[in-house]
């Protein structure tokens, strides 16, 4: 009996403890449940923790490598353009001096030739020579042609005198004007006179006395300038007879004769 | 009586003879109001005033040809007092009448109507205008083929004053063929003719660049230089401001007369000429030193700087002066050797003087201070320099003084000269104002030169000299 008072109050003790247990368990199953979810959670999350830092770590990995393996073929073509800007450099650099050396060249031998100018001057002054010395030979051949002309004016002229002069010929008896006694010689006047042919003059018309229409006026100087001589036929309207030949007569003639002949003897 | 009334009694009784039924009368009356009119300006005013231009202008226009030439005589004794005349004569219709006697048979009709013509346009280029509108310039280049001399000159002459107002009338002139005619004139023997064909031919070439070169193309030059020896001095004197008026106007054409050797001939004309002759070869030879310095080079080689000094000397005229001046500034303007060769030949002092002379025309002071200020800046050649130093203004100073401050320190032989000649010593005594342009170089010479030497030569270092010696102990 006493074992089973025991028992008894072990069963009741057991149904009071297995209730109060239950109780107890039912009142922290929310709070145990709860903390059962949270160590879950945390020991979940702990897991993706971990697999993500892998994750990461491997991608990390990855990208180190890829990023290296760009840019060193990104280095390994900025050194070949490097280099090949480098090579360009020294290339237009050293072009640049063969430039310069040849733009001085040529400029010095054919743009600014020094040569060329010395010549080009020295062409000048003898130019300048030459030109001077033609005109000089120009200049004494003008002279020399106006001073011909002069003479045979001069001498047309002393011809026309002796023309118009001829009674002024010296005769057997008496000398004439221009072969004076006292002379040594005879003028040249009265040689010109020996060799000259009488002419009967023409009836001239000297252009300063008469104007137009014929009526007398003073010198008109101001319609020609025209230079006639004087002993020119003026063709103006003027009125003159044409002069007829003169009569040879044979006394002329012998006088003629003897005036050569007393001047070739004179000249003996 | 009084004058005027003389005057007017006169044309009163001239006039009806003008209409006279003889012709011989009619002639005589219009040569003798020719004559007057020719003598005094009051009297051809008087033929204006008294209305017998119109019927000089009729009897222009009649059949018999010593009645257009004494008509013509009127006209331009009219024509050739003043521009106010020339319009009075252009307003009765003188010009047409006288275009119309141009294309007459009879050589004395037509030089008498070209030298009206000629009278009419000379006064400015309105008449000239009028007369070139009237059609007379082809006839005038037909006149100038004539055989008779004198139609030729007169020709010639009416077309160089009717092509020295404006380019325009050039180009009619040119236009109409007149220069082919004018070039072969040259060659004639005649020396009136010559003058005039070469004032034609510079009154058309000093326009513009083109009609210089059409000028040029007909190949003018060789022959004109025959005619720079020419007994005649205007014939010379025309020739060389042709000469001129081309060289004016471009570098080519300058290069052009100067390879075929003009510079040697001018520069023997100006030595044989004298007086205001020379003008024009002086101006040309400034002209042509002024396009390049290659051409002021043959310039200076062809011993045109000595012609230009002697000019410069023998000339009493002021603008002659002015001229030369000019001419040398623009040789010696380009680089140190031009300006070398200007200072050897002794013309900067002499430019100097001319700027400082009080005597000298103001035109003459200012070409001569540009040119100086102009060599100097080139010139390189310390002993031409300094006899500048002496008695220049300040203005002329400052630029003799920068030259030496270029030259000097880079030449030991010029600084040993320049201190051995009383330079730096002269250099010393100038006062000038602290700042200055003057100061600057001033200080730029002595810096070329030792401290000592400088002290030496400043003045009134012997009195200081003296004070230190009264101040001294001897130890």
């Amino acid at each position: 009996m006493a074992g089973l008072l025991t028992l008894e109050q072990k069963l009741q003790h057991f149904r009071k403890e297995y209730f109060y247990r239950s109780n107890q368990a039912e009142e922290n199953r929310k709070r145990e449940n709860q903390a059962a979810t949270l160590i879950q959670s945390w020991f979940r999350g702990c897991l993706e923790r971990a697999y993500l830092s892998h994750l990461h770590k491997k991608a990390i990995i990855i990208q180190k490598i890829w990023r290296g393996f760009t840019a060193r073929a990104r280095v390994r073509q900025m050194v070949k353009a490097a280099y090949f800007i480098m090579k360009m450099n020294f290339y237009e650099e050293m072009a640049v001096r063969i430039q310069q050396r040849w733009r001085g060249f040529f400029a010095r031998k054919h743009i600014h030739s020094f040569y060329a100018r010395k010549s080009y001057m020295e062409g000048i002054l003898k130019k300048n020579e030459s030109v001077r010395n033609e005109l000089d030979e120009i200049c004494d051949l003008q002279k020399k042609e106006r001073e011909s002309l002069k003479m045979i004016q001069e001498q047309t002229a002393k011809v026309y005198q002796a023309h118009r002069l001829h009674y002024l010929l010296s005769t057997e008896q008496c000398p004439g004007v221009f072969n004076s006694p006292f002379r040594q010689a005879p003028h040249e006047m009265e040689l010109l006179l020996r060799q000259v042919k009488h002419s009967a003059p023409n009836r001239m018309v000297p252009k300063s006395r008469v104007s137009f229409l014929g009526i007398p006026g003073p010198a008109a100087h101001g319609f020609s300038a025209t230079t006639e001589s004087p002993w020119m036929k003026s063709t103006r309207i003027c009125s003159f007879r044409p002069a007829l030949p003169p009569i040879a007569s044979k006394n002329y003639q012998v006088m003629v004769v003897k005036a050569t002949t007393k001047s070739l003897d004179l000249e003996d | 009586m009084s004058q005027r009334q003389i005057i007017q009694g006169v044309m009163a009784l001239l006039r009806p003879l003008l209409l006279d039924v003889v012709p011989g009368v009619q002639q005589t009356a219009a040569l003798a109001l020719g004559r007057l009119a020719d003598s005094s300006d009051s009297l051809a005013e008087a033929v204006v005033k008294e209305n017998i231009l119109p019927d000089v202008v009729q009897s222009v226009t009649s059949h018999n040809r010593f009645h257009k030439k004494a008509a013509a005589f009127v006209l331009r004794a009219v024509a050739k007092h003043s521009p106010e005349l020339s319009q009075a004569v252009v307003d009765c219709g003188g010009v047409d009448a006288l275009v119309q006697c141009l294309m007459e048979f009879d050589p004395g009709v037509k030089e008498a109507a070209a030298w009206a013509l000629g009278c009419v346009a000379r006064h400015n280029a309105t008449l000239s205008q009028t007369v070139v509108n009237a059609g007379a310039v082809p006839v005038l280049v037909l006149c100038l083929l004539e055989p008779e001399m004198a139609l030729k000159r007169i020709a010639a002459s009416t077309l160089s004053d009717i092509c020295k107002h404006t380019p325009e009338l050039a180009h009619a002139v040119v236009d109409a063929g007149a220069i082919p005619h004018l070039a072969q004139l040259i060659l004639s023997r005649d020396t009136k003719l010559k003058r005039q064909v070469f004032s034609a031919l510079s009154q058309i070439a000093k326009h513009s660049a083109s009609l210089s070169e059409m000028v040029a193309e007909v190949g003018v030059f060789p022959a004109a230089m025959t005619c720079l020896k020419d007994p005649d001095e205007y014939v010379r004197k025309n020739v060389t401001t042709l000469m001129r008026e081309m060289v004016k106007q471009t570098a080519e054409l300058s290069q052009l007369v100067v390879n075929c050797g003009g510079l040697g001939a001018v520069i023997d004309y100006l030595g044989d000429c004298s007086g205001s002759l020379r003008l024009p070869g002086i101006m040309m030879l400034g002209y042509v030193a002024s396009h390049s310095e290659s051409l002021a080079m043959a310039v200076i080689l062809s011993k045109g700087v000595s012609q230009l000094a002697v000019c410069l000397s023998e000339e009493p005229e002021d603008h002659i002066k002015a001229a030369t001046v000019w001419s040398i500034g623009q040789i010696g303007q380009h680089t140190p050797d031009h300006a070398k060769a200007v200072a050897m030949a002794n013309l900067l002092p002499k430019l100097l003087k001319l700027y400082m002379d009080a005597s000298s025309s103001e035109d003459l002071q200012a070409k001569s201070k540009k040119a100086l200020k102009s060599i100097l800046q080139k010139c390189t050649h310390l002993p031409a320099l300094e006899p500048l130093l002496y008695d220049a203004p300040s203005k002329i100073l400052k630029h003799v003084m920068c030259q030496f401050s270029k030259v000097l320190p880079h030449d030991s032989k010029a600084r040993r000269l320049f201190v051995t000649s009383g330079g730096l010593k002269k250099v010393q005594e100038i006062q000038a104002e602290p700042g200055s342009v003057l100061q600057e170089h001033i200080n730029a010479i002595n810096s070329c030169f030792p401290e000592e030497i400088v002290r030496y030569y400043s003045p009134g270092y012997s009195e200081v000299l003296l004070e230190r010696l009264e101040n001294y102990q001897p130890a």
